[in-house]
């Protein structure tokens, strides 16, 4: 097989990459030809290249994926459902469709779907074992648009119960492991669809991102994850956790790749009242390696208490690249980021104490039929299906709603959110992006925190305001800590995802930092 | 108005009432459903959207804003520049979402009014708001043959567009209560925006009462009344909670605690459902799936510019201009089916209160009998018309168009061809004064009577005559022509 233009050149993106170790069975791609049983380690990109070249077909590409999640699955338990036989369909299909030189980028690319995202005769668990049987009539618009794009569904990933976590603990079923240390979360909520995408179990993948939920994960194992504009990508179709500050992001293994999924997912959807008219840039034309002139703010409230040294020394190390490849760095303030946490959790507990009344037993999923009327029926179905995080999350937004207190708490974080919107709009009257740490540590371990909800709460510290803005933010590879990737995070204004695209692929493609990646656990 | 009880104590009586209406569009208030779903085998006009399904997002239905604004314009409501909608919570299995979509503290009009004719004069009673929301499920409650009870579900009423109309705590009795109902009702139909029939629970309507001395300031507790399936049964359940309050007061148990009372029709008592301690905390917020909505001033205009004509307007015009009696004006407003048939024929008769009395008592009573509307009349109204003519060119007489009239309902003909068959009335003088003068022959005694001075003999010689004639002589020539025979 001849080689592909620019696969070469896309390794670099990933550097870490180019290493193997041991237990990693995965061998590097060498510059000329490809060996079909490490298809699975391609980018999207490269992948797209090969396959639009005719050098492999959709369904060579498929069998080596479902062939690496058979041998690494066990460890990284990343997909709560698993679609061999459909993928494989859809791979044939991709097959047929690529023949034709305008089949759409994404055409015969296997990838992966969180299992918040509804999927027509798939099951859709949401990490809930309330909706552990649910098998929706109905796509998501994404899901739909990456149908019609001709990509291959390998599966649904593990999430924490309907999204609300920072590690998968909170799944309802199992929790997904770090493929950098099997003792460590992958991060969360989105976190299977992280570990997936870090341990090549896929090529590229679909999180949501309420408050962090595909940044946080993203930097936890060392993918690139982006969290859109609110209302660039189509709700229609995401159970919803929290409506006014949900969206769908892509998780990939490099810069180019998450421009590649966004073209296919962006745009209006006229199911989705909240979903952006404006039109969609193409994200790929954003990928310049040149930062010369950009203007990246770094708040320092992002890098006060509760940052692990070791974090922001290799963050600050991030911004020094930044700065020695021609970006001006400009210290800010965003005054009001330490309400952040407290607007979130009365906000979206509010939201969801509504979005999550109508698991009651009576429609769909689990319901106990031992009950002995309706109400029992619906009361224990309830109180069966939902694990406790997302119970103490009802009840805080169920509280924080009721008569008496909707003032102070509801409202206050209402205006409190303005608050910080004018924060980050005053910035980036200066600054074209602010850069910060994703997370304030590397992925912890299993366990460490599940007694301590705030503690956390408090791993999405520096995701949080983002979203609480309605902004983009990005979070790129930066280095390691311990032997854990560190993530770099980039925030814009509303709509700036090709400035993100554009910073994250310049210091994906200068920095290279992946060169001092230890190996995989896998 | 002031109720006083017998032992001379005086009561005010506060009365409000909240109407929901189910809006005509095509398609449900947040999804592509349809809204008609009367004949549909339960739970098949149903979406993921209407279902409440994991991740379905609503999205508006203009036509039922465009409805909703309609109806405030009518009643005289301000149309704010914004308006919103929230989420109301509460749990029910009727509502998929386990919360409603309505309109909190932004509700699409505010501020109107309507006035009803009460007592010889005119009350204008306040409307709060008029807002939107979604229909919930039906629930359907049984028991099986082994005495188990059951609820079922059909969601097809799920998520159709629902207005609600909120008045003012205006009014003072159960016939106001009844002519505010009325009236609201022959508006919204009217302005085509609802069927407004009760029986299909198209309109509904809760009350709000309460009973305070004459002499004590109106307090915040009120009884809600609900469960009432016709204008009859809201007369009754408010006269009857009416009385009940007062028999508290009575007793020193005033003034009644406030909660939510059930119309039982059958024994015409209302019981309570829900006190006050379990009242619902709905918990409403701002509906974050849908952005708050500015209502373009242009747009409002376009709709103030294409109202149709109201039923106070038409009541007018028929009584002012057609000079129609004006209970007569009332049930042709009251029956629109009946007002078109009314206008309809109007166009070819001049004579517009003798149509009206044709129209509204012997079409009233054939259609009655068939149970149709007039719309669907056998007899269109250019063959009522066509019958009257015949009647004014004296060729039937009153008592022949009406049995004609009979007969065109049951035949389908026309009115000339039927009365062509029968004959048509004698109007020749010659052919009848020989029918008189054979009367006066055969019937000596009853001459001999009216000579005598017993007038109402000629009565008798009338009927002879008809009777001779099968009923086809004129009957004025007949008592002209016996009057000038006897004389």
């Amino acid at each position: 097989m001849p080689p592909p233009a620019g696969c070469t050149g896309q390794r670099a993106a990933n550097p870490w990459r180019l290493h193997s170790g041991p237990g990693r069975t995965r061998r590097v791609l060498r510059p000329r030809g490809h060996r079909i049983d490490e298809l699975w380690a391609l980018t999207v990109s490269e992948a797209s290249a090969l396959l639009d070249g005719g050098e492999i077909s959709s369904t060579e590409l498929t069998r080596a994926v479902l062939e690496r999640i058979d041998a690494v699955e066990d460890k990284v338990r990343a997909y709560i459902t698993l679609t061999a036989d459909l993928a494989l369909e859809q791979a044939a299909a991709a097959d047929e469709r690529l023949s034709d030189p305008d089949a759409p980028p994404l055409c015969g690319i296997p990838l992966a779907l969180k299992d918040v995202l509804s999927t027509q005769n798939v099951r859709t668990t949401c990490g809930s074992k309330i909706l552990g049987d649910f098998i929706p009539p109905y796509d998501a618009t994404v899901v739909k648009r990456l149908r019609d794009a001709g990509a291959v569904m390998l599966g649904k990933t593990n999430m924490d119960e309907f999204a609300m976590g920072s590690s998968t603990e909170n799944s309802g079923f199992f929790t997904t492991r770090n493929p950098w240390d099997l003792d460590r979360v992958p991060g969360g909520s989105s976190g299977g669809s992280s570990a997936a995408v870090a341990a090549d179990e896929c090529l590229g993948a679909l999180g949501s991102d309420t408050g962090g939920s595909v940044r946080q994960p993203a930097a936890l194992c060392g993918v690139v994850g982006m969290r859109p504009t609110y209302g660039r990508i189509s709700r229609y179709g995401l159970v919803a956790f929290a409506s006014s500050l949900d969206q769908i992001g892509p998780l990939t293994k490099d810069v180019a790749d998450c421009a590649v999924m966004m073209q296919a997912i962006a745009g209006h959807d006229p199911l989705d009242s909240t979903s952006l008219p404006d039109a969609v840039p193409d994200y790929s034309a954003a990928l310049k390696t040149d930062v010369a002139g950009l203007r990246i703010g770094l708040p320092k409230e992002y890098l006060a208490a509760g940052l692990a040294d070791a974090v922001k020394a290799v963050v600050l190390k991030a911004v020094d690249d930044l700065a020695n490849a021609g970006a001006e760095i400009v210290d800010v303030s965003l005054p009001h980021t330490e309400y952040a946490l407290a607007t979130y959790y009365l906000i979206a507990p509010a939201e969801a104490s509504a979005n999550l009344a109508r698991y009651n037993g009576v429609k769909y999923g689990y319901a106990d039929l031992d009950a002995g009327n309706v109400e029992q029926l619906m009361m224990n179905s309830r109180g069966n299906g939902f694990g406790s995080e997302v119970k103490r999350r009802i009840m805080l937004g169920t509280f924080a709603l009721s008569t008496g207190y909707y003032d102070a708490y509801y409202l206050k974080a209402q205006k409190v959110r303005t608050l910080i919107k004018r924060d980050f709009d005053k910035v980036f009257e200066s600054v074209d992006l602010v850069a910060t740490p994703t997370t304030p540590t590397v992925a912890f371990a299993i366990g460490e925190k599940t007694d301590d909800p705030m503690s956390m709460y408090l791993s999405d510290v520096m995701t949080l305001p983002g979203p609480i803005a309605g902004i983009p933010g990005i979070s790129v590879p930066c280095g390691f800590s311990d032997g854990l990737p560190v993530g770099l995070q980039f925030m814009a204004p509303e709509l700036g995802e090709p400035a993100l695209l554009q910073a994250a692929f310049a210091y994906e493609k200068t920095a290279r930092v992946g060169s001092a990646a230890p190996p995989k656990a896998i | 108005m002031v109720v006083e009880t017998e032992a001379g104590a005086a009561y005010k009586i506060v009365i409000g009432l909240e109407v929901h209406a189910q809006l005509l569009t095509d398609s449900k208030m947040f999804c592509a459903c349809s809204a008609k779903y009367a004949d549909a085998p339960p739970n098949t006009v149903v979406c993921p959207i209407c279902l409440g399904m994991p991740g379905v997002l609503p999205v508006i239905n203009r036509r039922a804003v465009k409805m909703t604004i309609r109806t405030g314009l009518a009643l005289g409501c301000r149309i704010p520049e914004h308006a919103k909608f929230d989420r109301k919570n509460y749990a029910y299995p009727d509502l998929m979402k386990w919360y409603q979509i309505s309109q909190y503290d932004l509700p699409f009009c505010t501020q109107g009014h309507l006035d009803i004719q009460v007592g010889g004069g005119t009350r204008r009673i306040g409307i709060t708001r008029v807002h939107l929301e979604e229909d919930t499920a039906r629930m359907i409650h049984g028991v099986d043959e082994s005495g188990e009870t059951y609820s079922l579900l059909d969601v097809n009423r799920a998520g159709v567009a629902l207005m609600e109309v909120v008045s003012e705590p205006d009014m003072a009795t159960a016939d106001e209560a009844r002519e505010y109902l009325v009236k609201l009702r022959n508006i919204l139909i009217y302005l085509n925006v609802s069927t407004a029939n009760m029986q299909d629970g198209a309109f509904r309507c809760d009350a709000n009462i309460s009973v305070w001395p004459e002499d004590a300031e109106v307090g915040d507790s009120k009884v809600e009344v609900k469960n009432m399936n016709s204008f009859r049964a809201v007369h009754r359940a408010l006269r009857y909670e009416q009385e009940r309050q007062i028999a508290l007061w009575e007793a020193g148990e005033g003034p009644p605690e406030q909660e939510t009372r059930g119309w039982v029709e059958a024994s015409g008592i209302t019981v309570s459902q829900r006190s006050k301690e379990y009242a619902h905390d709905y918990r409403y917020f701002p509906e974050p799936d849908l952005p708050p909505l500015t209502v373009g001033r242009e747009w409002v205009e376009s709709i103030a510019e294409k109202m149709p004509d109201l039923p106070d307007e038409i009541e007018h015009r028929l009584i002012q201009e057609a000079g129609i009696r004006a209970e007569d004006a009332r049930q042709l407003i009251n029956d629109r089916d009946l007002l078109r048939y009314f206008e309809q024929a109007s166009k070819g008769y001049p004579d517009s209160q003798r149509l009206t009395n044709w129209v509204t008592r012997d079409l009233v009573r054939e259609l009655g009998e068939r149970k149709v509307t007039a719309t669907d009349s056998p007899v269109p109204p250019q063959a009522l018309v066509e019958l009257l003519e015949l009647e004014d060119s004296g060729r039937i007489s009153g008592k022949m168009a009406a049995e004609i009239f009979r007969s065109m309902f049951q035949t389908g003909r026309r009115a000339a061809d039927i009365a062509a068959e029968q004959g048509e009335q004698i109007t020749d003088q010659d052919e009848i004064l020989q029918a008189v003068r054979s009367a006066i022959e055969q019937n000596p005694k009853a001459v001999a009577d009216y000579r005598s001075g017993k007038k109402q003999a000629a009565g008798f010689l009338v009927g002879q005559v008809m009777k001779a004639t099968k009923g086809r002589a004129n009957p004025g020539s007949v008592n002209e022509l016996i009057a000038s025979e006897l004389a």
